[in-house]
């Protein structure tokens, strides 16, 4: 019998209340759709969700942490980037 | 037979398939083959349990006699429990719980079909609920008989050997007696000799495109439904029964 492990997923669950699909776990399957069945009954069981993604966990093309310092520090000193800078006029509410 | 009665004894025979499937699923718990088929067996599991509550707790509120819901599922004598064969059967290993639960599902998704029409509005409702519950056990079950019998050369030859010998409790599903026909007139009850072409249609086209031969045994064995079961219930009861037996009336 073959011991080879079966492929990672990523599964992505669409709550009832929520508008994107949120990154929720991982797991094991022999395809994407029993990725999505395993995803039915690991994930979903509290009624979490009402629509699933899941996707090979190889497919998935990640930064890497290493390069933190170039990709994220420079946006840290450019504060003019927030809109900060203007002044609300009274009586504009929701903003 | 008087009606009650008849739709008593027609509930535990439903609600019996469900409890002891049930049962016997659960007995997977924390020992599936993979973490996430053991979530998905002990959901399967708990679904069945939950329309045998539901059913036995409408048999028991018929106020034919004085037992409670709980009483019904858990302090009756084996020959007293109406199961199907088949759903009493060992898991014996992962192949033989797959071909016994698609066996069963492909039966009881037509079954609830129908039953969710029946005159009976408490039924109708129960059938209802469970219908979209067993839709999902029969894509579950289905989709592992083609893998595991279009897989490896040894789980075919697994699948097809379950396949053969759960084959001799298949006519056994379509069984019928007076009560049934007494509630088939009366519009509550389900015919079973019209669900059987839709129990066919399915097992053959999964069947067909996991590869897995129609057994061609003839030989059948019967009796769920008259009390008369085989040698492996009194075990299920004893464990299923044990905290019932030993400290009666117990609630948790």
């Amino acid at each position: 019998m073959s011991q080879a492990e079966w492929p990672l997923f990523e599964v992505f669950i669409r709550s009832k209340n929520g508008l994107n699909h949120k990154h929720v776990g991982s797991l094991r399957a022999a395809d994407e759709e029993m990725a999505i069945q395993n995803a039915r009954d690991v994930y979903t069981r509290r009624s979490e969700g009402v629509s699933i993604w899941v996707v090979q966990s190889s497919l998935i093309t990640a930064s890497d942490p290493q390069d933190a310092d170039a990709l994220f520090e420079p946006a840290d000193s450019k504060i003019y980037r927030h809109p900060t800078f203007y002044d609300v006029p009274d009586g504009i509410s929701h903003m | 037979m008087e009606e009650k009665k008849a739709l008593f004894e027609y509930l535990l025979r439903l609600g019996d398939d469900s409890l002891i499937l049930g049962q016997r699923l659960s007995e997977w718990c924390g020992h599936g083959p993979i973490l996430e088929e053991d979530i998905a067996m002990t959901n399967i599991a708990l679904d069945l349990i939950g329309q045998a509550t539901n059913l036995f707790e409408y048999a028991s509120s018929l106020g034919v006699d004085k037992r409670s819901a709980d009483e019904l599922a858990f302090v009756r004598y084996e020959k007293d429990y109406r199961n199907l064969l088949l759903v009493e059967q060992e898991n014996t290993d992962f192949g033989y719980t797959l071909a016994r639960q698609f066996l069963f599902d492909a039966f009881r998704k037509p079954f609830f079909e129908a039953l969710s029409q029946s005159s009976d509005q408490q039924l109708a409702a129960i059938a209802e609920k469970s219908l979209k519950e067993t839709k999902y056990h029969l894509q579950h079950s289905s989709e592992w008989m083609i893998r595991l019998g279009d897989g490896t050369d040894e789980s075919h030859e697994r699948i097809q050997q379950a396949v053969n010998q759960l084959w001799a409790y298949t006519e056994e599903i379509f069984e019928q007696d007076q009560i049934d026909q007494q509630l088939i007139q009366a519009g509550i009850a389900v015919d079973l000799s019209v669900i059987r072409a839709s129990w066919t249609k399915q097992v053959q086209a999964v069947f067909s495109e996991a590869g897995i031969d129609l057994p061609q045994n003839t030989w059948q064995q019967k009796g769920g439904r008259q009390g008369k079961h085989t040698e492996h219930m009194g075990y299920l009861l004893a464990e299923m029964q044990f905290m019932q037996r030993a400290y009666p009336q117990m609630e948790w």
